[in-house]
């Protein structure tokens, strides 16, 4: 099978305007992974299943994965202008000093499709897609038009990562129900305050236990 | 009013059987309990190898498992309870006809086992209907689960027609239908039934 830069070079060949880069995996099995980017992944998604080559007939696996916020603190050198006493007349001078700043990398939800290839038998080719941020723009385009097997996958991931796949048949929550609000695989991910009977509690749970006893005390909630 | 034991065998070497109107109802009502068939998860399955001939649960005479709840007398909850199901098991739990009993089966049943933690499991079926029998174990073996049914029988051989502590089918104050939770935005609504669950007290 083709190495992943082979493969990134033949995708750009193929789709003009397609941005990929390689991810390494530095583990020992080393399985590289393309990242494709949202606009073009459709095309893409199509020239990986119906290339002579790479004939990647089968979509075994989707999962999701989310990244948080990410806050970046860096040591930057600025110069400024101090008032200083210079021979008894006050003066502007320059000065440079060493500031750290922080600034925050916005965090993404990711989805990961595991591609092999029946006919040709070979695999995995591991692409991903990232959306732009974790909040509002959670948008990545659908491959289940091209992979059928990625219909309840795709369901799953935006049913407990909330990525919303555009162009998807049938787009619901398939393991929690309708009404529920949350994405339980989620990082940020608070779950209800069920702690009011734990016997055996230790290490976090022992935590949210007492919080919960603290909370009855309090009289916030009855029990 | 019991009858004397050692009166009951003599008279039964006179050929004379004696017995109570309370002994004889228990003893045909705890010698047929009409399981419901229905499973949850991997503990059915030890339900299943329970019922069939290596452990025979006919001899117990539960072997007629019942596809209706209408026909059931026992439910055993045998398996992970996840917040999707709760409300179902709860429907079916109303939809049996009194005298009706509950074996929580297995660690998740009880407690919701290894998935206790969990966003989407169920922190025990107690929290919504009664339960007569619980038994630990992941999953229980099938003896496990006789020694539960004959718990179960124990407790209905002993139980009186009348007076204060008397079964729930004799009780026409006690409540024949348990609240069904609803579907909320972040949890089942609500979280336990009132009444029929309160915190239990951890000794320590």
């Amino acid at each position: 099978m083709k190495s992943v830069e082979e493969i990134k070079a033949a995708i750009e060949a193929a789709v003009p305007g397609a941005v990929v880069k390689v991810i390494l995996n530095p583990a020992p099995n080393a399985q590289h992974s393309l990242l494709i980017d949202a606009p073009h992944a459709v095309a893409v998604a199509e020239f990986l299943r119906d290339d002579d080559e790479l004939a990647l007939d089968f979509l075994s696996n989707v999962t999701g994965v989310d990244f948080l916020d990410k806050e970046i603190a860096e040591k930057v050198k600025v110069t400024r202008q101090v008032p200083k006493e210079v021979d008894g007349v006050q003066q502007m001078v320059d000065e440079t000093v060493e500031e750290t700043r922080k600034r925050v990398e916005p965090g993404y939800l990711e989805a990961v499709y595991h591609l092999f290839s029946v006919s040709k038998k070979h695999g995995p080719v591991i692409i991903r897609m990232r959306t732009a941020n974790r909040t509002d723009l959670v948008e990545l385009p659908s491959l289940t038009p091209i992979w059928r097997s990625a219909e309840f996958q795709e369901r799953e991931v935006f049913d407990l990562f909330g990525i919303v796949f555009t162009g998807h048949p049938d787009l619901r929550r398939i393991l929690m129900w309708d009404e529920f609000k949350d994405h339980p695989m989620r990082r940020d991910y608070v779950e209800p305050d069920d702690y009011e009977y734990e016997p055996t509690a230790h290490d976090d749970v022992l935590k949210r236990a007492q919080a919960h006893k603290a909370k009855v005390s309090a009289g916030e909630v009855s029990q | 009013m019991a009858v004397d034991e050692k009166l009951k065998i003599e008279l039964g070497k006179q050929g004379v059987m004696v017995t109570t109107i309370q002994e004889l109802y228990n003893w045909g009502r705890r010698s047929s309990i009409w399981p419901m068939q229905f499973g949850l998860a991997c503990c059915a399955i030890e339900m299943i190898a329970t019922t069939m001939a290596r452990y025979d649960l006919a001899r117990f005479g539960s072997e007629v498992f019942r596809p209706s709840p209408r026909q059931a007398d026992l439910m055993i909850i045998s398996g992970t309870v996840t917040k999707k199901m709760a409300p179902q098991v709860v429907r079916l739990y109303n939809q049996m006809a009194e005298p009706r009993y509950v074996i929580a089966m297995g660690a998740c049943a009880i407690s919701g086992g290894p998935f206790k933690q969990g966003y989407n499991v169920l922190k025990g079926i107690d929290r919504y209907i009664p339960v007569d029998v619980h038994i630990p174990g992941c999953p229980p073996r099938p003896e496990a689960l006789i020694q539960a049914f004959m718990t179960l029988q124990k407790k209905i051989d002993e139980q009186h027609l009348t007076g204060e502590d008397r079964p729930r089918h004799l009780d026409e104050q006690a409540p024949g239908e348990f609240n069904v939770p609803e579907f909320g935005e972040h949890d089942l609504e609500p979280p336990s039934n009132p009444g029929t669950w309160t915190v239990p007290k951890i000794i320590q």
